[in-house]
């Protein structure tokens, strides 16, 4: 029985983005293997509508099980428990640092294949054929498993969410014991904002600042920019800066950011990492500009400028300026 | 407190990687140089040793690849190791991230370390996951991506980005903890020291001194198989511009706005 086990990241009562989209894709797999996909949650008292609603996405049936919340060991434990107690030939998860660690600790425990940064998954004979890029994403690698259970670790927002139906999904307790080494991590402090609040979802022109701003007031460019397109742009930032505390962690696209397709995007001193890449990719016009030619950007951008920003971003914000007076 | 840290020698970011066709492997030849998120790992734990809240007796710099692979340890040690152990056997070769992580712990085994550190991500293959590996294995607790971490003698207290914000989590030694390239800016290494890595005891370990079960290890072995690779979709390349005079510069990226209505 080829079922699919997929994990559900929820959080303050509501399922992550990219979990929705791995549960809609494993339903859809575990069709086509003739099989069920089922979701695991693991949380504390997590609700009975919460975990039933993802049948919405097509999980047959969800397991719930007690544990703390925010950690990867606990989550490999208590899936660990429901493979062993069979019936599972594939793990599913969405884009996201939890989903990587969990599913590296499986793969571990489970002594399983497992192929990451997943950008396609298809059924062919039975079995599964997963789709990683390489390589900067110049080649795909096509992955096959040959552990009884495979696991794959999905890209940030590879996997579409599905149109929800009406369906609920049968809700199950799972018990499990945590192993000695997942009682050795406790959550101290989660899901602190850092910086400002600011809204960079309803931006249609984001000018998105990096590394190569050189020091935090670097962003007074970028946001001189923003404001000279008006009140339709805003300013976003990479994780290094935001984690350097140049910028809000608000304003931080990629993969533990937010995921943005604005009708501009233009990136000054990025130099375009998968980690960013994923989480703005979607965006319909994208212009970068950077001083090194070879900066991963310039593979996926619409426009590229190779040059310094320093001498650039303040010609252009008085050249927009210029253009919008016009 | 004793220190492992997690090395790899990566391909040159200067060096052109590919795919070699008749293996469909990575082309690992090639100028090579020591991941330099490794470095920060390095850095991290010279700044437990000199911070002074815990004693440090050692850093060890441990390593799985070819023969090669020396080079990445002589500078992980230029950086501040004591010493260095090189996991070096065909056997291991093509192992993929469970395979290899697997043969990593076991290596790290012998050492007993009460913290092993670990770079985020390696420049040219695996993201994210090969401390989780390798922790499950070892058995201890594990944490990725961690920007700021506290020490004392029995815990850490480690600070990462995650998907909803930041997270605070306190960590019991000993302990596997992958560090992000935010958690500090990794010195140069002094002339001296670069000169003098060689000199620096270096163990060069097979599979059977640190009891490696081969049936579990190498490109046969391993679970996950790359099975062929193929080129992405085609996508038009984007324009480029060299900024040699600004003002024709912003001249043409302004007119490029202007004709997709962006302004």
């Amino acid at each position: 029985m080829a079922n699919i086990l997929v994990y559900a990241l929820h959080y303050e009562g509501a399922i992550n983005k990219n979990s929705l989209g791995a549960v809609s894709e494993g339903a859809k797999l575990a069709a086509q293997l003739g099989g069920e996909a089922h979701a695991i949650l693991v949380g504390e008292s997590v609700p009975q509508d919460l975990a039933a609603s993802l049948g919405n996405y097509g999980a047959k049936k969800v397991l719930v099980a007690e544990g703390p919340e925010g950690l990867a060991q606990p989550v490999v434990d208590a899936m660990g428990k429901a493979i062993a107690d069979g019936g599972y030939s594939y793990a599913i998860f969405g884009g996201g640092l939890l989903g990587f660690e969990i599913g590296a600790g499986l793969a571990a425990r489970l002594g399983a294949g497992v192929a990451m940064e997943v950008t396609a998954v298809r059924a062919e004979g039975g079995e599964l054929i997963a789709e990683r890029p390489i390589l900067g994403d110049s080649a795909i690698s096509e992955i096959k498993y040959r552990s009884p259970v495979g696991i794959v670790i999905g890209r940030l927002n590879a996997f579409e969410i599905a149109q929800p139906s009406a369906e609920q999904a049968a809700v199950e307790q799972l018990s499990f014991e945590l192993s000695p080494h997942a009682r050795q991590a406790t959550m101290v402090t989660r899901g602190e904002q850092r910086g400002a609040d600011v809204d960079i979802e309803g931006a249609d022109i984001l000018v998105a600042g990096g590394r190569g701003l050189g020091k935090a007031e670097g962003f007074a460019l970028c946001e001189e920019l923003a404001g000279a397109f008006g009140n339709t742009a805003a300013v976003a930032a990479t994780r290094a800066v935001v984690d350097a505390g140049w910028y809000p962690y608000a304003a931080q696209i990629g993969q533990t950011g937010k995921t943005v397709a604005p009708k501009l995007y233009l990136a000054a001193g990025i130099s375009g990492a998968i980690q960013h890449k994923v989480g703005m990719q979607a965006s319909e016009n994208i212009v970068a500009i950077n001083k090194d030619s070879n900066a991963p950007i310039f593979e996926f951008s619409d426009l590229g400028i190779v040059g310094d920003l320093n001498k650039i971003l303040p010609k252009l914000t008085e050249a927009v300026k210029a253009k919008k007076a016009s | 407190m004793k220190i492992c840290v997690l090395v790899k020698e990566v391909p040159d970011a200067a060096v052109e990687k590919r795919i070699d066709p008749s293996t469909g492997r990575m082309d690992r030849s090639g100028e090579k140089n020591l991941n330099p998120y490794d470095t920060h790992a390095i850095e991290a734990a010279m700044q437990i040793r000199e911070g002074g809240a815990v004693p440090v007796e050692e850093i060890v710099a441990v390593t799985m690849g070819p023969e090669s692979a020396v080079r990445a340890l002589h500078k992980a040690v230029s950086l501040g190791a004591d010493r260095s152990v090189h996991l070096s056997d065909g056997a291991v070769a093509g192992s993929d991230v469970a395979a290899t992580g697997y043969a990593l712990a076991k290596t790290l085994g012998r050492e007993n370390p009460d913290l092993v550190l670990l770079g985020q991500q390696s420049d040219d293959g695996e993201c994210y996951t090969i401390g989780a590996v390798v922790a499950e294995h070892l058995g201890m607790p594990s944490l990725t991506q961690v920007i700021k971490m506290d020490v004392d003698a029995e815990a850490l207290r480690c600070e990462r980005q995650a998907e909803y914000g930041y997270d605070t989590v306190a960590i019991k030694l000993p302990a596997v903890i992958s560090v992000g390239d935010a958690i500090n800016e990794p010195r140069y290494p002094s002339l001296k020291a670069i000169m003098g890595a060689k000199k620096k005891p270096l163990d060069t370990v097979g599979i059977g001194d640190v009891e490696i079960d081969a049936s579990k290890v190498g490109g046969e072995n391993s679970a996950a198989h790359w099975v062929s690779a193929k080129a992405p979709p085609p996508k038009g390349a984007g324009e480029i511009i060299e900024d040699e005079d600004t003002n024709e510069t912003v001249e043409k990226i302004v007119a490029w706005l202007d004709e997709r209505k962006l302004i």
